[in-house]
Order: C-alpha cells, then structure tokens, then sequence
C-alpha cells in the first residue's frame, strides 16, 4: 500500500481567453476564473483509482502558490484526496516561481510525507514548463515515468505506458517513483456537490516553502510579455491556378 | 379621503378569498389584516398599490451570502456544469421521454435532489439563492431533467421542510435527500386545476382516530409514476370550534406508496419536458396514520399555497438560465452568417432582436435573485413578486426562444439546434404552478385586498378622528399629492446619478398605480373582482413596474461595486425602462378609459357569440348564405 503524493496547480482556466497586462510584465489574473490545471485532474483521478483499487493507502493533495490555491486542494479533496497541504508562495515571488523550487518543495514534502508515489501533471497551462515531474525526480533520486498513458501495479513495481512521437513505450520502474500524466491517462471525474461538503472537513495544512528550507528567490526576471501576432487576414482566390501563382510568389513552392 | 372610506372593504375581502381560493392563503390574509398596522408588510409590489414606498426588499439590490457561502457556490458550479456536458444528453431524454438510469443514479450521486435539506437529513442544505444559482445552469441545459429534480424538492417534499415535525423529517428527508427515493406533489385532479379548493379526493378517520382512509386520484402529477414519497391534498370532515357545525376542509398529508393501495397510470405523452415523468396517481382505501398529516388537519390549503409560493422563484432562475442559452445560440449565429455580403449581426432587424433578448433575460435574473435574497433574509412578503416573476419569467422565455429561432432562420427549425425542444419544453411554464392567467389575477386582487385592508384603517381612524389627527392628515396630505399629480414617489435616493431620469419615469407609473387602484375601488366596489380586463391591465403595470425597479437596483449595484459590465447593465437598464415605463403608463389610462370600456364590451360580446356557437361565427367570403 503506497501514500500517494500530487500536485494541483491553480491556474487561469481553460476556457478563459487570456489577455496581457498593459505592463507587459504579465497576464491579467484579477477577477479571472481559476480552476486546477487538466493535467492534474488527471493526476489526482489517477490517484483515486489507485486507491480505490486498494494500491494506495493515502492521498495527499499539494499545492504551492497564493491563498486561493486552497480551491483546487478543495477540488482534489471533494475528488478523493484525503488531506492536502498548502504551500504558501504569493506576489511577486510566486510571479517568478519555477519548476525548480516547485520541485524542491514537492520533493521535501514527499520525504517528510513519507510518500512512495508522487503524481504530477504533465505540464502546467499556463506556462507550459513540462520540467517538474522531471526535476522532482532529479532531487529525488527517484525513477520517473513521464507523458503516462496506463499505469499498472505489478509485483516488482510499475508497468508504465508512456505517450511518445508517433506512439507509446512500455517501461517498468521501481517504487518510490514520479509519475507525470498524459491527457489519455483517464478520464477525470467531477467533485459530486456532498463530495465538496465532505472535503470542507478534511484536514488541510498550510506551510511555507521557508518551513520546508526550500529557497524560493527568483532566478529570472521577465522582460516582457507579448501576445501572439495576431493572425493575417486570409484571401479568396478565384481558381487551382490562380492558387498555385500565389504560392509561387510567395515562394512557398 | 372621505369618499374612499365609503368603499365597503369587507365585502371586498370576502369576496377576493372566495374567487382567489387558487393561489392565495385566505388565512394568511386575514391574519395580516387582523394584525393590521402591527406588521408592516415589507413587499415593495403590495405597498404600491395603496400609493406607498417601502424600498427594504429591492434597494439596495439584496446582497445576502456572506462571501464563504459564495466561495462555496462557485465550487459547486463547475461539477454541476459538467454534469451536464459529460453525463446527460438532453436531446436523448426527449427522444426516449425519459431519464436513463445511469443519468439518475449520476444525478443522485451529484446531490441535485437535496440541495435545500439541511446537511444532517443528507441534503446540501444550501439557501434559495445557491439554489436558484445551480437551477440556472439546469434550465440552460435541460429543462425536462430540470422538472424532474423540482418536482422532487420545490414542491414534492418542500411541505415536509416547511411544515413537518421533527420525526416527520426525521423519516423522510435522509430518503428523498439522498437515498434515492423520489418525491412528488399531487393537487390537480380532473375537476380541479386552477380551483384547486375544489379537490374531490377524501380522507375519512378511522374509528379509533388512528388513521385516515383515502381514496380518488390525481392527474398530470409530475414524477407520479415513480415517487415513494408524495404530498397529498384531500377534503376531510372539520368540525368548526366555535359553531360545532362540520364542514369539509383540506388536509395535507405525506403518503407512501408502500402504504398499499396507491397506482399510478402510464407516463403522458407531451408537448415537451417529456424527460419528466407526468402520470395519474389512484387512491384506493389507502390507510395513512395519523402521524402523517401534513401541517395543521384542515389546513391543507394553506399547506398546499405555501409550498407553490416558496418554489416560485426556482421558475425564475431556471428560466434566465434557458435564456442565456438560446441568446448563445443566437449570438453565436449572428456573429458567423454572412447574408447579403454582410454578417447578419450588422442588420438593425438582428441587433433589435438580440437586445430585446438580453434586456427580458437581465430583468428575469434581476427580479429571481432579488425575491430568492429576500426569502434567505427572512421576508414573509414575497409572494406578489414571485407571481410576477414566474409570469415574467416564463414568457420572456418562450418570447426569447422564439427570437433566437428566427434569428437562426431554417437552422433554428432543426432538430439538431436545439432550440425546437426548448421552445415545446417552455410551453408548460405559463400553465403550471399556477396559469399566468390566473396569477395575473392574483396579483392585481392581492394588492388591491391589501390597499383595501389599509383603506379599512383609514375607515377606522375615521370613527375617532381626534384621537387619530395626524394619521389621518398624513394619509389626506398624501392621497391628494397623488391625485392633484403633484407625484408622491421619490426614488431618487436609490438609484445612481446616471439613473435619475429614468427613475423618474418608473416613478410616474407609481403614482399613476396608486392612483388608479383608487379609482377603480371607487368605481367598481366590491365588484372589482369581476373586472378581469382590467385587472390583467394593472397586473401587466405591475410587472413593468417590478422589472424596471429591481433593474434600475441591480445596475446601480454593479455601477457602483464598479463592475466590468456595469455600463452594459446601465444600457440594459435604460432599454427596458424606456420600453416599460410606456408600457405602463398605457395599461394604467387603458386600465380605466372609457375607450377601453367600450372595448373590453366588444370583446366581450364577441366571446360570448363565439361560445354560443362553438366556434368561429362569419359566413364564409364565398360560400353560399
Ligand atoms: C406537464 C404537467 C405537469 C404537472 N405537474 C403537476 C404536479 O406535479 N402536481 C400537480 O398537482 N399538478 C400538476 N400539473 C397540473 C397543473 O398545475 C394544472 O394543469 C394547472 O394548475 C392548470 O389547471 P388545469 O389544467 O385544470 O386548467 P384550468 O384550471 O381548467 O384552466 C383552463 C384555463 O382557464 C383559465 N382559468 C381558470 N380559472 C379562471 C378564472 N377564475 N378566471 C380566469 N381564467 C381562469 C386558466 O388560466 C386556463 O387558461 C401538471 C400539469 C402538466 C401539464
Ligand atoms: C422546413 C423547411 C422547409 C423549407 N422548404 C424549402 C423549399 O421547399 N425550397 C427552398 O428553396 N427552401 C426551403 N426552405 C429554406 C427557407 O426558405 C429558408 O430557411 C429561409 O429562406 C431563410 O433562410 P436561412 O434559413 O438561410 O436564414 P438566413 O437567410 O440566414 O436568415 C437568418 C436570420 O437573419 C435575418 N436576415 C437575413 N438577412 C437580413 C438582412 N439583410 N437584414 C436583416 N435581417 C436579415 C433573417 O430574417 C433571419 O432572422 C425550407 C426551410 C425549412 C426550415
């Protein structure tokens, strides 16, 4: 039986159109709708499986950002998690975190937690780092199974199917190990309303990267934030012909 | 002031409950008259009529959860939303009239069919206003699963949250909560819809006076081919307490299936909202112990309106959400459809359409959450303006559907839009729980009742003039700045600067409300109740007079919290108050010009020719005479 840690990021949500800050130091986060980063969903839907199917003993949800990261620590305790510990980083420091110190601070708490198993997303969409999961493991010393796709308990350990270019490569690898989740990993579930009454009364504790002796000073300084080109206007033309002409003139072929 | 006192008020009252015994509560009234100046009714609606302000229940706009309550509503959003994107399918539920198991057993599980039981009994135990939040995302998803779950809790077990005893939610509420037992709520039967006084199923004591013995059947009960738990409306024998006489009065009682005896016929086929169960409910010799009277024994009636009031609202809240739907579609559509060279979002004909749209949706949200935060703050005096915003609501709505299909032209007819099963599934919303029609009346009657009962103290202070000297100079000061049009309404106070103007109208249709009341009391007496033409008049006033304040109230919150939509809500505000405020003014002078008599007599006569005649009464252009 393994004591499973994951990560939850909050992040701007999915379906929320972006918009930069007339600064160009960021992106506008006031009064925008925040929910957990998909990936971890998947992280934590697959740490409940776990656990239902009687792999994992304990679940514990972690998060490492502002005050609101409670939410989606709420969210990840009303999907199944059974306590979650908030690691508190705000302003212009969590402004400036990077998977570096986030993968310091979640490997400290895997060692404190005593955990075997610790379950991140893929990536984060926001800032589509793709480098915690990985860097835990470093600190670690620890296997890493990244991009999975299936995950099954066998005797020695774990049979990981992981997603690559073109297609998927089967891995095993001992526990304690860090797992990274694909988008095909499973399906998340949605918290049921008593389910995030319930998750109100589970334990969740707060500490501060300082107490975890994780240093979280900035490493970088951002410059500026731009948004994408905005798209040319596209032309209609009259037939296969007059099409060819033009990617010819434009030297495409 | 003299001349009002003469209006024989009592007769007035006597009559109202009898005719009105559908929607109103004879005994709630009579007991506000009997506590008479005591209780100050707090219902912005009812206090206009008699020509008075009381702003406590609509400025400011209500604002009631503290902000854990709405930290908890926003978390609860997301899950309810996704149920319906990833779970329910509502175009199948209409296809298969009926909800597939694994969509219920999720449904359940979601806790959707105890949001208001308090959380020791299983339930969410959330307030109306998180309620009618998640009865928003329903009614833009699927209204037909939305009768389903309100059948349940707005009104299948609601008496048993009002009004039952301790052991009585002690035993039922964890089962209809969360055990997956379905409730239902049976009044209607074949002879009685709206008169719903007239109810032919009786309940007999036993000998031992242990139990009731039930027989008749219902009809058009939602979930009555399914629900364990019902509450059952039937006559039974009262003995009056001070005149010994007996007399037949309803009681209310919680009914179990199990009790034996209780059938139930085939599902309806319907219209729409076929994903709703609709079906006959038999009684025969069914045994129901004593402990499972409802409320008061011959109070049943009470019980009964109660429960239809306090779900009211729910309409109101679903409803802007099925029209926050259909606007996406529509918009959606005129952003992308190139006719004539150009983006049909371009032409004045779709922008009129898609504003009128927008300005119906804002007043129907505004005027659902303002009367929900008035229940969750403890109001009694709701019942006026849930009338109105059910009527509201549940025209708007089909007016908005029917928009947002004309803008998607031959689109809007197809099936896979889904617009069609939304407009068959609203057409039921302006029939039950109480017909538009009917409440209109409602409306009209209550206000013009409570403006009597007032009346009646101005007749009392009157016997003892001196010892009533000021009341009765406010009273003369006040009704003679109305009259004199010197206009008594001030709302100035309440709303934001860039308001003013137009609250000023909305104020001008007050005094022109108090003042017209006051006519037609004097004009018809007692026989007021009789005048329907009118009253529906100034039922339609009173409902643009509710639009416009609870309007001008939510749009001078968002002003000034500063929110990033605030000026939108402004234009809102300002459409709908220019169109209202016209509207108004007019039913008000329709409502006693001698044009419209002559009118009102035309139709009236044409109606009366048509029934005689079963039916369209012209020779035929060309048929031979
Ligand atoms: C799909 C569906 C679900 C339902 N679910 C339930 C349920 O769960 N429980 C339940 O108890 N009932 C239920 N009903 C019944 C519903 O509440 C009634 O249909 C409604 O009250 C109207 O009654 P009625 O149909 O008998 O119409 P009637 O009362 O016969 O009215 C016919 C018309 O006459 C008008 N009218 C009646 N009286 C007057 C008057 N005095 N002055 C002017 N006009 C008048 C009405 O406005 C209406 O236009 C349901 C009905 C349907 C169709
Ligand atoms: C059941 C059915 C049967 C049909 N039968 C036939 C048939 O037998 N033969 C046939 O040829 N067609 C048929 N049609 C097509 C029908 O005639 C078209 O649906 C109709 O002409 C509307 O066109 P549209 O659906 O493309 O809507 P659109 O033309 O795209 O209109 C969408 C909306 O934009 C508005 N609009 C468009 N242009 C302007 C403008 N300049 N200014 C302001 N508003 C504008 C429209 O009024 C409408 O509200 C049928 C359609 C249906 C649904």
């Amino acid at each position: 039986m393994a004591r499973v840690l994951v990560g939850v990021k909050r992040v701007i949500d999915y379906a929320v159109k972006v918009r930069v800050k007339p600064d160009k130091k960021g992106v506008v986060t006031q009064g925008v709708k925040h929910s957990m980063n998909p990936f971890d969903e998947i992280a934590v839907e697959e740490a409940v499986k776990l656990k239902e199917k009687k792999l994992a003993s304990e679940i514990i949800a972690v998060s490492v950002g502002p005050a609101q990261s409670q939410e989606v620590i709420r969210t990840a305790l009303a999907m199944g998690a059974d306590r979650g510990v908030h690691v508190e980083v705000s302003g212009d420091e969590y402004e400036l975190l990077q998977p570096v110190h986030v993968s310091k601070i979640l490997a400290k708490l895997a060692l404190d937690e005593k955990a075997d198993l610790v379950i991140l997303g893929k990536q984060a969409i926001d800032d589509d780092a793709n480098q915690t999961a990985q860097m835990t493991a470093a600190v670690l010393d620890w296997p890493q199974g990244t991009f999975c796709n299936k995950v099954e308990k066998t005797d020695a350990g774990l049979t990981i199917s992981r997603e690559i270019d073109g297609g998927l490569e089967t891995i095993k690898t001992k526990i304690p190990a860090v797992l990274s989740a694909d988008l095909r990993l499973n399906t998340p579930r949605y918290a049921t309303l008593p389910n995030i009454m319930k998750a109100k009364k589970k334990p969740l504790k707060k500490v501060t990267a300082k107490d975890l002796g994780v240093d979280t000073t900035p490493r970088i300084e951002i410059i500026s934030v731009e948004d994408p080109p905005v798209r040319q206007a596209g032309a209609l033309v009259a037939d296969v012909d007059a099409l060819v002409a033009k990617l010819k003139e434009g030297g495409h072929i | 002031m003299l001349r009002l006192a003469r209006v024989n008020i009592q007769k007035l009252d006597a009559l109202h409950s009898r005719c009105f015994a559908a929607v109103a509560s004879k005994k709630a009234h009579e007991k506000d008259i009997a506590q008479g100046p005591a209780r100050q009714n707090e219902s912005f609606m009812a206090n206009i009529f008699r020509g008075s302000l009381v702003p406590t229940q609509v400025f400011p706009y209500p604002d009631v959860l503290t902000s854990e309550q709405k930290e908890l509503t926003a978390s609860l959003i997301d899950p309810f939303e996704r149920f319906f994107a990833e779970v329910n399918n509502a175009a199948r539920n209409d296809e298969n009239s009926k909800i597939d198991d694994n969509t219920l057993t999720a449904l359940w599980e979601l806790g959707a069919f105890g949001i208001q039981v308090p959380s020791d009994f299983g339930g969410l135990g959330l307030n109306n206003t998180q309620y009618g939040r998640l009865c928003e995302i329903v009614g833009a998803n699927d209204l037909g699963l939305g009768i389903t779950i309100g059948a349940h809790q707005s009104i299948g077990f609601k008496g048993i949250l009002l009004f039952g005893t301790p052991e009585q939610k002690e035993k039922y509420l964890p089962k209809v909560a969360s055990e997956k037992v379905y409730a239902a709520f049976a009044l209607t039967e074949p002879s009685s819809g709206s008169d719903a006084a007239s109810i032919k199923c009786r309940a007999v004591k036993s000998a031992d006076g242990k139990h009731y013995v039930l027989n008749g059947s219902k009809i058009w009960i939602s979930n009555g081919g399914m629900a364990e738990i019902m509450t059952v409306f039937a006559q039974t024998e009262q003995t009056d307490k001070k005149t010994g006489e007996k007399k037949d009065k309803v009681t209310a009682f919680i009914v179990e299936r199990s009790f034996g005896g209780v059938t139930s016929g085939p599902p309806e086929k319907k219209m729409g909202i076929k994903a709703s169960n609709t079906a006959e409910v038999y009684f025969e010799d069914v045994k129901i112990p004593i402990e499972n009277i409802l409320g008061e024994e011959g109070e049943g009636f009470k019980v009964a309106m109660n429960i239809l009031n306090n779900g009211r609202f729910g309409m109101g809240a679903t409803l802007a959400g099925t029209m926050k739907e259909c606007i996406k579609k529509a918009t959606e559509h005129a952003n992308n459809r190139v006719q004539f060279g150009q983006k049909i979002k371009n032409y004045g004909a779709i922008q009129e359409k898609l504003a009128q749209m927008n300005i119906l949706q804002y007043a129907t949200e505004s005027m659902a959450f303002a009367i929900s935060q008035n229940m969750d703050s403890g109001s009694q005096d709701y019942h006026l303006e849930a009338a109105i915003s059910k009527v509201y609501a549940s025209e708007c709505a089909w007016y908005v559907c029917d928009e947002a299909i004309q803008i998607l032209g031959g689109m809007g007819f197809m099936k896979e839009t889904g617009l069609e099963r939304v407009l068959r599934d609203l057409r039921i919303f302006r029939i039950f729980e109480g017909t538009n029609d009917i409440l209109r009346l409602f409306v009209a009657l209550t206000g013009i009742q409570y403006a009597g009962s007032h009346l009646k103290e101005v007749q009392r202070a009157l016997k003892k003039p001196t010892a009533n000297l000021g009341f009765i100079f406010k009273e003369a000061s006040k009704r003679a700045a109305s009259t004199v049009g010197l206009g008594g309404t001030d709302l100035s106070p309440y709303v934001i600067d860039e308001l003013q103007p137009y609250a000023k109208k909305t104020a001008a249709c007050i005094d022109l409300f108090g003042q017209t009341v006051e006519e037609l009391l004097l004009k018809y007496n007692k026989n007021i109740v009789h005048q329907q033409f009118t009253l529906s008049k100034l039922a339609n006033a009173a409902i643009d007079i509710y639009a416009m304040i609870v309007t001008q109230s939510r749009a001078s919150r968002a002003t000034r919290l500063n929110l990033p939509t605030a000026n939108h809500e402004l234009s809102l505000t300002k459409a709908l108050t220019l169109q209202a405020s016209d509207r108004a003014l007019m039913n008000l002078r329709n409502a006693t010009s001698s044009y419209h008599q002559e009118l009102n007599k035309e139709m009236s006569l044409i109606a009366q020719s048509v029934c005689e005649n079963s039916g369209v009464h012209t020779s035929g252009v060309i048929d031979l005479n």
